[in-house]
């Protein structure tokens, strides 16, 4: 019983060396700094560029809470988190927010008591196969290999999906996107598994992505969203509403060339006003926010359609299900008001 | 002089005081730690719960030694893990002996080219650290065996594939209660005729070739067995049907690197263990031996190997034990062993780090401790007896 008590609290000792009391905002505040868990390494969401700096469409949100609550969106500090050690990381405080291409579940955000802040990316799992495999279906698989990245939704997708059908397969569980990539082209795997846009991404770094194919089934509902700690819901509410400033921005038609030049006028859809700090906007000191946290996350980091075209037009992602809800997408925007 | 002085000055009561001390902090410590976890748990608003392991896992395992389905709960998961974490650790215990033992010898051998083979073997497996091991004998299987649709064939009935190796897998029909018998039968004659011989040999001095007499009834006894009964044993053999080879045994490519590499890594070490114990014998030991005129063979197995075992053993103990839980890397390849299932996927998806790491720890420690004890008890068994 010693023993287990002991072990208990070294593991719980080192895990939570980081708890905090302050409010969330004071300490980023007080630090100068915003710590941000993100991918490990995933083409258009958060990957190095060649220069070394973050950057990515899971990146960039990083950069716009940043700009919101700092003012500055280069006053970041990365961390990287695989899918498995990403929670915990949260938990322990190496982090204010989880940008990692996390789904939504209820699980996750009941009983892991943390705080689901919004949807940016509505994914959903799918296959991807070497063409020269012949599959045409995913209901063609049966008794294929498939690789999975671990410590995901997409173990427990695949194994109901696959029951469902009647399919039998042989799981291959990796840890992280890369090595993954590797087995698969190795030909451990016949087939990769995970969200579809980061089987597009995937795709798009191989030498031949034209030599690959996703297959047209998908398996999942994947809301794929910013994470915070539960009980801190000052910050909640600041991280889900840099999020809605950026989508609504691009409803607005604000971007980073015309945010300052709109900011500086009287518009006449007085939401603009609002959002950019023209006309008050109740409430915003609760959040411990400046009138201009809006014009600052624009400018320095652009809306949503910005970003979004930037970092996953490349891998051929379409806007689809991310489009605004005017142009048929999943996205609406309560009001700025 | 007070008395508190007194007692600090006598030597037995100061040790005590000293050991009180030491109990005192090491309590407070441990208190503190446990007072910080339930504080940073309540903080959270997480509670210590082991429910989870009764609800459904929800994800398959690709090597389950008992039945398993991901409709199975978290906690059969985490049994088949071990199982898996047992299995490798026992192919990796039976390879890592042999190789070391033999390379050991080898060593020590007067042949300049293999002593100096072993030496660079040692000095090159063990300066390199086990997860490259891993990660190596992982890449050269899955990159230089090829797919399975041009799988390397043995005689059309053994394939080697980046996907495995396909044996055929000996299937038992009616009839094969008489092969049985025969072969309890056999046994049971070796083990009596073993006795017998020894007990002449002790009386008399005669020699008899006894492991060929023995081996010869145990094999041709149930084989005789074999064609009386009509041949009860059918091969399945394995055949490549869509993806995959399906039927026959398979050994996934994770189970194949894992075991080559704790084997051959643990094997260097348990090489410098035997070394030393032969060396640890008296050479008049071996002069003696050889001066009776016994072959070399008879001097290693005879004389030297029964007396360096005493010194063998428990350093060997701690290298199963360092083995069995360097399996635990298993999960850099994807083989899902104890800590890629309940320390892995469970952990994640039912979020319970706590839980999950404090039974995988505890596992850990029962195995370690039940392989040392096993270790213990056949090192008194060896050990020699008052002389």
């Amino acid at each position: 019983m010693k023993t287990k008590m002991l072990l208990a609290g070294i593991t719980a000792g080192v895990m939570f060396a980081g708890s905090v009391l302050a409010s969330t905002l004071d300490d980023v505040r007080a630090r100068g700094k915003l710590n941000c868990i993100i991918n490990t390494g995933l083409a258009g969401f958060a990957a190095p560029d060649d220069k070394g700096n973050w950057t990515g469409f899971d990146v960039d949100f990083c950069k716009a809470v940043a700009a919101a609550t700092l003012g500055d969106a280069s006053k970041v500090n990365y961390t990287t988190a695989t899918g498995k050690t990403r929670f915990t990381k949260l938990a322990a405080g190496e982090g204010e927010i989880l940008s990692r291409n996390t789904t939504w579940t209820f699980s996750r955000d009941v009983d892991l008591s943390q705080t689901f802040i919004g949807v940016n990316y509505y994914d959903g799992q799918g296959f991807m196969v070497p063409k020269s495999l012949g599959v045409k279906s995913a209901k063609g698989l049966d008794g294929a290999s498939v690789c999975i990245q671990t410590g995901t939704t997409t173990e427990l997708n695949l194994a109901e999906y696959f029951k469902g059908n009647n399919i039998k397969y042989n799981p291959v569980p990796i840890e992280t996107n890369a090595e993954a990539q590797e087995l698969y082209k190795a030909g451990r795997c016949d087939v990769y598994t995970t969200d579809a846009s980061g089987l597009y991404a995937t795709m798009m770094s191989f030498d031949n992505p034209s030599d690959h194919m996703v297959l047209p089934e998908i398996v999942s509902k994947e809301p794929l969203g910013p994470v915070v700690r539960h009980g801190d819901d000052q910050w909640a509410d600041i991280v889900s509403w840099v999020l809605r400033a950026m989508m609504a921005a691009e409803e607005k038609g604000i971007t980073s060339k015309n945010v300052k030049e709109l900011a500086a006028k009287d518009n006449k859809d007085k939401e603009i006003n609002r959002l950019l700090g023209k006309d008050p906007l109740q409430g915003l000191s609760k959040l411990g926010l400046s009138p201009d946290w809006a014009v600052n996350v624009i400018s320095q980091v652009g809306n949503y359609q910005e970003s979004f075209e930037k970092h996953l037009f490349p891998l051929t992602i379409k806007r689809g299900m991310n489009a605004l809800y005017r142009d048929g997408g999943l996205h609406y925007i309560p009001p700025i008001k | 002089m007070t008395f508190f002085s007194n007692i600090w000055r006598n030597e037995k009561s100061r040790e005590i005081i000293v050991q009180i001390i030491v109990l005192f902090f090491l309590g407070w410590f441990i208190s503190w730690l446990v007072m910080n976890v339930n504080a940073n748990f309540e903080a959270l608003g997480k509670d210590i719960s082991f429910e989870f392991l009764f609800i459904p896992a929800g994800y398959d395992i690709n090597q389950y030694l008992i039945d398993y389905d991901s409709r199975d709960s978290h906690l059969r998961a985490g049994i088949v893990g071990l199982l898996n974490t047992g299995l490798v650790a026992f192919f990796g215990i039976i390879l890592a002996t042999v190789l070391g033992i033999a390379l050991g010898i080898i060593r020590l051998s007067k042949n300049w080219l293999a002593s100096k083979i072993a030496y660079w073997y040692v000095e090159f497996t063990r300066n390199v650290p086990i997860l490259l091991h891993i990660l190596l004998w992982h890449g050269i299987i899955i990159n230089t065996l090829p797919h399975p649709r041009k799988a390397i064939s043995l005689g059309e009935v053994t394939f080697l594939s980046n996907r495995g190796f396909y044996i055929p897998k000996p299937l038992t029909e009616s009839g094969i209660e008489l092969v049985y018998l025969f072969l309890v039968i056999a046994i049971i004659f070796s083990t009596l005729f073993a006795k017998y011989c020894k007990r002449k040999q002790d009386l008399t001095g005669i020699q008899y070739p006894v492991f060929w007499i023995n081996f010869s009834v145990i094999f041709f006894l149930p084989l005789i067995a074999f064609f009386l009964s009509g041949m009860p044993i059918s091969l399945e053999i394995p055949a490549l049907k869509g993806f995959n080879f399906r039927g026959g045994m398979h050994m996934s490519p994770e189970l194949a690197a894992l075991t080559f590499a704790l084997g051959i890594y643990t094997a260097a070490f348990i090489a410098e263990i035997v070394r030393a114990g032969i060396l640890a014998i008296d050479k008049g030991q071996r002069e003696a031996a050889e001066s009776i005129g016994l072959k070399p063979s008879k001097v290693m197995n005879l004389v030297i190997l029964p007396q360096a075992r005493r010194v063998i053993i428990p350093p060997l103990t701690s290298q199963y034990l360092n083995l069995t839980k360097n399996s635990s890397l298993a999960i850099a390849i994807g083989y899902m062993d104890l800590v890629a299932t309940l320390g892995g996927i469970s952990l994640n998806q039912t979020g319970r780090e706590m839980e999950t790491m404090l039974i995988v720890m505890l596992i850990y420690l029962s195995v370690s401790l039940s392989i040392s004890a096993l270790m213990n008890w056949y090192n008194s068994k060896v050990k020699l007896v008052g002389r």
